[in-house]
């Protein structure tokens, strides 16, 4: 390992361990340090979308530049991101900012979501083509099911047996699903503190 | 220190000796896993992009490195430098896109790494690794135009992903490219369950690298969940008779 990876794993693990142990034991000024570290990291996780925002502004200005397919939508992206950016940044230009919201932003989020809904149907309807399993009938025949029984109905309003025995298992599944995650989650902080993922570069 | 806290500290400290000690065991004679198809597909996608001058395009999510969620992200950042070592030096290297400032940085630096390990001299593109939108669907919207545009042949979305991953399974699969999805969001996971032809469902997420022969330290963490979880459900059915016969 070169020295500057060296130097880097040896930070990252010797932050993990401080900030882990502050987490559970109070022993003398360790949570003090911890909650430092971690003030410092959103300081960082900050900026990092700033730096992020200018690799975005990047790849899209190389893409105008070398006249790729499509240069257009960057071109769009980076006049209204300019536009946007001057009317928050700029004082008392209130009115320009609630037109760019109002009338960009939010409806292209709700047409997005509208989308979404589409394609999510589309999904359903296509996966008995994709795969034609017990499971598959089964993931279908439950959102049948929750759809039924969560619908308010004319008369009868909800069916309280079936949203309450679909609600009674998808609470069983969902916690069983996310105390994998959660385990898979400790593993995965575990084998960064061992060094063993560098998410920060080198071999 | 409470109860809670000691039983965290515990969990922990049991965790790190066990991981330890498999990755040590996993050196003199490594496991064998179940089949996992998705992992499989991945794998000859990978020689696919290579053979065929044709790119490979990972989406790490939203999940942000100093929340719970960087964890999904984590394992999508060693799934990445695994795939970047062998596609760098291929006509069009291995790019990333993420929702994260942290994510996206990580990934740059990944992608820097596993090409310096190949060709230490080859200079590196900082755009392989792209910020593509703070909120969901700006990430999504943003994400689209590199699985349509940049001539991707396989899409591996691993990472925390909100149900508007169904957004870029839905564009990956107009340009008729081959997509992986994992996410450690569950309606995410309900939509990627019925969007994709091989779904990699709950902490098969974190199981990438291991199946990607990333190291023994994949490997082992594989076995030490499966320990837990044995423990848990244990726990559980202990606690569940515990609680019929009146003494919880």
């Amino acid at each position: 390992m070169k020295l500057k990876g060296l130097f880097s794993t040896a930070i990252a693990v010797i932050s993990g361990m401080i900030v882990l142990v502050g987490l559970f034991a109070p022993i003398a000024l360790l949570p003090v340090i911890s909650s430092l570290f971690l003030q410092w990291a959103s300081i960082l996780a900050g900026i990092a979308i700033l730096i992020g925002i200018f690799s975005m502004f990047g790849t899209h200005l190389s893409k105008i530049r070398q006249r790729s397919k499509n240069s257009t939508y960057s071109f769009a992206l980076l006049l209204f991101f300019l536009l946007t950016f001057f009317a928050s940044a700029l004082p008392q230009n209130t009115l320009l900012e609630g037109i760019l919201l109002n009338n960009i932003m939010i409806p292209v989020e709700v047409s997005l979501m509208a989308l979404l809904s589409v394609s999510l149907v589309y999904a359903s309807a296509r996966l008995l083509t994709h795969r034609t399993d017990l499971k598959s009938i089964i993931f279908i025949v439950t959102a049948l099911v929750t759809l039924i029984g969560l619908t308010p109905w004319p008369v009868i309003g909800t069916l309280p047996i079936v949203s309450g025995l679909v609600q009674m298992l998808a609470a069983g599944g969902a916690r069983g699903m996310l105390i994998g995650i959660a385990l898979g989650t400790l593993l995965t902080g575990m084998r960064v503190i061992f060094g063993a993922d560098r998410p920060y570069g080198g071999k | 220190m409470n109860l809670t806290s000691l039983a965290g500290l515990g969990i922990v400290l049991v965790s790190a000796i066990l991981l330890a000690v498999f990755a040590f065991l996993y050196r003199r004679s490594p496991f064998v896993f179940r089949k996992i198809p998705a992992f499989s597909r991945l794998r000859q996608a990978i020689n696919f992009v290579v053979e065929d001058g044709t790119r490979l395009h990972i989406s790490l999510g939203r999940g942000s490195l100093v929340t719970p969620f960087g964890a999904a992200a984590l394992s999508g950042l060693s799934l990445l430098r695994k795939i970047g070592e062998t596609t760098s030096l291929s006509d069009r290297p291995t790019i990333a896109t993420s929702g994260d400032g942290l994510v996206s940085l990580a990934a740059q630096d990944t992608l820097r790494a596993s090409l310096e390990a190949v060709a230490p001299n080859q200079p590196f593109n900082i755009l392989n690794s792209r910020f593509t939108g703070p909120t969901p669907f700006s990430y999504a919207a943003g994400t689209m135009p590199a699985i349509r545009d940049e001539g991707v042949a396989t899409n591996v979305l691993i990472g925390n992903f909100g149900v508007e991953a169904a957004l870029l399974v839905d564009a990956a699969e107009r340009q008729g490219a081959l997509i992986i999805a994992a996410s450690d969001n569950l309606p995410a996971q309900a939509v990627l369950y019925a969007a994709t032809k091989e779904p990699v469902l709950g902490e098969e997420l974190y199981a990438a690298g291991a199946y990607l022969q990333a190291g023994a330290f994949h490997a082992a963490s594989l076995r030490v969940q499966d320990i837990l979880r044995w423990g848990i459900i244990a726990i559980i059915v202990v606690g569940a008779l515990l609680k019929l016969v009146g003494i919880l």
